[in-house]
């Protein structure tokens, strides 16, 4: 990642009434070839910073580089990002190949050359013989594919989709998901992605920026934004998180003790804690809890009582009540000798000081 | 797999379970609709035919002279007047002129020869007294009826069937053996007027598609709260009466009106030669467009407010300006409401007729005004309906245009 990067924004704000800022303050480089997710609930700005992006929204503050020339004032036809839309923006009057031909017509290209580009887009994305039909007449997964091809027939270096796969159904969303992932890892773009669902931003991306309230909270490859969540909202968006809160005791080097609301000491990593004394929230993954562990291997070890069994199949999802808190999530791996519970049981549970993660209040 | 058997084999059956279980429900539907069906046959439907049926169907001297008639149908219309014709029109005349009905007669006879209104009502006054052979006696009251042309256009009136309206109604007339001739040059007008009312109803189209695509499309792209005020001011004309923004048209076009004084006082025209913008074409095209520019903007903003931003974005994504962006995805995606209120304003317009009589002058008149002129000075209600008719027959053809063109199934309403 020496290289400079694709898009650079720099200190870029946004605000649509003048009041609020949508986005506050954002520093963000992509690099190029990179799959960059931007990640974030509903009002989060991460579709502002793709309008921004792709020039329909003008930034009220900052700069925004492309190829290290800034695009501010670069109109959105002149800036050659190709962008795939939520509703996928197929021109319903024109046909499929005439859709994928107009980037191309607009730039002036011979048609036979204009004719072998269309071609190669719609067998990259398996529609080869499809060129004569309406939009219409495809399919939500097929007009997805076209959408595709049209924002990368003209070979833009950087795509922009905002929630493309929003409209389909699950089975088609994770299809559509690897042909995506493969046409990006195929044609080395870069691609700019937004959306609210966070398997798609795992499965997809190399990079996740998550945003909160007009800001990233963290900017991470997803292993680590799973594994390594730098404060409590990422932890609580990204995966499933069990959260128990407290006040920080004990704070030595990377390791700290946070007595709950119950009293009951919890030893865990300090990630994201102020000092002694301090708020703070705990996460912990619902795989990483032990049901009767043994005593010697965990720091963390404490009695609950089962309040519901979900069967799920692969595994059983189980609420605990523990600590105080009646949310308490635990997955039992449906396994030969997995822990056999009923509702109303009190259990042993524990977890690894390491698996404990002591954020931000 | 016997269970697909039956089901095959009981289709019919089904089909009849189907229709019984939907009959009662289809029965309630049309009793709903049953008291609108009837209103409209009644006051609707049935009236047009049966006005229309006067552009083809003319009774009136089958029935005031029916000896006439009967002597008439074995005439060639070529040869001279036979006596049992001179005979048959006296007697006619004697009951014509006892029942008060020889207006008539010479009313409907002088629409196919001007100037034998006279013949028959003075001669009806002496027909009584008048004697065999009636060849001599009835030429000398009036030696008109030794002209053959007079019993042509009795025998081309005795028709009770004709298409001799249809005819007038396109400047044509029909002679007595049936052929059809174009009128005398100076007594064609309807063609003129026909051809003058379709061009301004064009011509009305094209300035209501000009003024009202961008006021639709600001009204589908501006924020509610403005979008709503601008609303309102295309619908405010449209709920106020017809008649009043006519006549607030004259109060602004006349020579002494606002739109004349302001051109005098900024100089732009000396005060003896005003602009002539009323009681003339111009003026019935400026408040015609006018009065149908909502038709205009509604379908139009209707269609617009469906076209979702995304498609523009995609096109300049693409790389189109906006001048592209707008011709190429943007307008042939407002097609359907281009062609909806095309329509509805050219249908409306061609049938437009109030606002032509008052406005109208010499030049600006159309041809909904001669019908009118028809039904209520000159009486002559069979050359109404044969227009009516006419006009009828030009808006199904359009309409049909338009559907093999356009697809009436894209059209969009609102």
């Amino acid at each position: 990642m020496s290289n400079k990067p694709l898009v650079r924004f720099q200190n870029v704000q946004k605000s649509y009434d003048g009041k609020t800022l949508v986005v506050k303050d954002l520093n963000l480089d992509v690099e190029k070839g990179e799959f960059l997710t931007m990640l974030g609930p509903s009002g989060s700005g991460k579709t502002t910073c793709l309008m921004m992006l792709a020039g329909f929204e003008p930034a009220t503050h900052g700069e925004i580089y492309l190829n290290d020339e800034p695009i501010n004032n670069v109109p959105p036809h002149k800036r050659g990002i190709g962008m795939v839309f939520q509703n996928y923006a197929l021109f319903p009057h024109m046909s499929v190949a005439e859709n994928l031909a107009f980037p191309l017509e607009v730039r002036k290209m011979s048609a036979a050359e204009s004719k072998k580009r269309v071609d190669k887009a719609l067998d990259m994305v398996q529609l080869g013989g499809f060129g004569n039909r309406r939009p219409s007449q495809l399919s939500g997964g097929q007009q997805q594919r076209v959408a595709v091809a049209r924002a990368l027939v003209f070979d833009p270096d950087l795509v922009l989709m905002d929630e493309p796969l929003g409209a389909l159904d699950k089975n088609l969303r994770e299809q559509m998901q690897y042909e995506i992932k493969h046409i990006h890892e195929t044609l080395g773009v870069t691609v700019v992605y937004v959306t609210h669902d966070q398997s798609e931003a795992l499965t997809m991306s190399n990079r996740i920026a998550v945003f909160n309230d007009g800001v990233i909270q963290q900017l991470a490859p997803p292993d680590a934004l799973y594994e390594r969540p730098d404060n409590a909202f990422v932890a609580q968006f990204i995966g499933e998180n069990n959260k128990l809160r407290g006040t920080v005791e004990e704070l030595e080097g990377d390791y700290c003790v946070v007595r709950t609301q119950t009293g009951a000491p919890v030893y865990a990593r300090a990630v994201n804690v102020g000092r002694k004394g301090d708020e703070s929230t705990l996460s912990l993954r619902p795989e990483r809890v032990l049901i009767d562990p043994d005593a010697s291997a965990v720091q963390n070890m404490f009695e609950a009582r089962v309040l519901e069994l979900i069967y799920l199949g692969d595994h059983i999802r189980t609420r605990i009540e523990l600590l105080g808190r009646d949310d308490f999530i635990v997955k039992v791996p449906n396994s030969a000798n997995h822990a056999l519970m009923r509702e109303g049981d009190i259990v042993t549970v524990g977890w690894l000081q390491e698996d404990c993660r002591a954020l931000d209040a | 797999m016997a269970d697909t058997a039956n089901v095959e084999i009981d289709d019919k059956l089904l089909k009849k379970r189907l229709d019984k279980a939907l009959f009662k429900n289809r029965s309630r539907a049309f009793l709903l609709v049953l008291p609108l069906l009837l209103f409209l046959l009644v006051a609707f439907i049935g009236p047009i035919l049966y006005f229309l049926s006067h552009g083809f169907i003319d009774k009136t001297f089958a029935a005031l002279m029916p000896q006439t008639t009967e002597a008439l149908s074995e005439w060639d219309a070529v040869s001279d007047p036979t006596e049992e014709m001179f005979a048959a029109v006296v007697a006619d005349m004697v009951v014509a002129r006892k029942n008060k009905t020889i207006g008539r007669v010479a009313t409907r006879v002088n629409r196919d020869k001007p100037g034998t209104r006279s013949l028959f009502t003075s001669s009806a006054r002496k027909a009584a007294k008048l004697e065999a052979p009636f060849s001599e006696s009835l030429p000398a009251v009036k030696k008109d009826w030794n002209d053959i042309e007079v019993w042509q256009a009795m025998k081309t009136a005795s028709r009770q069937y004709t298409l001799g309206y249809y005819a007038a109604a396109l400047d044509m007339k029909v002679n007595a053996d049936g052929s059809f001739e174009r009128q005398d040059e100076k007594r064609r007008i309807h063609m003129t007027l026909l051809l003058r009312t379709m061009q301004i109803s064009f011509l009305v189209t094209v300035f209501c598609l000009a003024l009202g695509y961008p006021v639709a499309y600001l009204l589908a792209t501006l924020p509610a709260r403005t979008s709503n005020l601008l609303l309102i001011l295309v619908l405010l004309p449209f709920w106020t009466s017809i008649l009043v923004r006519t006549t607030a048209w004259i109060a602004m076009l006349q020579a002494q009106g606002v739109v004349n004084d302001l051109l005098v006082f900024f100089g732009m025209t000396p005060d003896d030669a005003r602009f002539s913008l009323i009681y003339n074409k111009t003026g019935t095209l400026i408040a015609m467009t006018h009065i149908l520019l909502p038709f205009m903007v509604l379908p139009l903003y209707s269609v617009m407010k469906g076209i979702p931003p995304s498609y523009v974005r995609a096109a300049k994504s693409l790389g189109a300006n906006n001048w592209t962006a707008f011709w190429r995805v943007y307008a042939p995606q407002t097609i359907p409401g281009i062609g909806a209120g095309a329509l509805l304003v050219f249908i409306v317009a061609i049938g437009y007729y109030i606002t032509p009589a008052l406005v109208g002058g010499q030049d600006g008149t159309m041809i909904s005004n001669i019908i009118d002129d028809h039904m209520r000075k000159s009486l002559n209600w069979n050359l109404a309906a044969a227009l009516g008719g006419v006009l009828m027959v030009i808006v199904m053809v359009l309409y049909y245009v338009y559907d093999r063109i356009v697809g009436i199934d894209n059209m969009k309403l609102g």
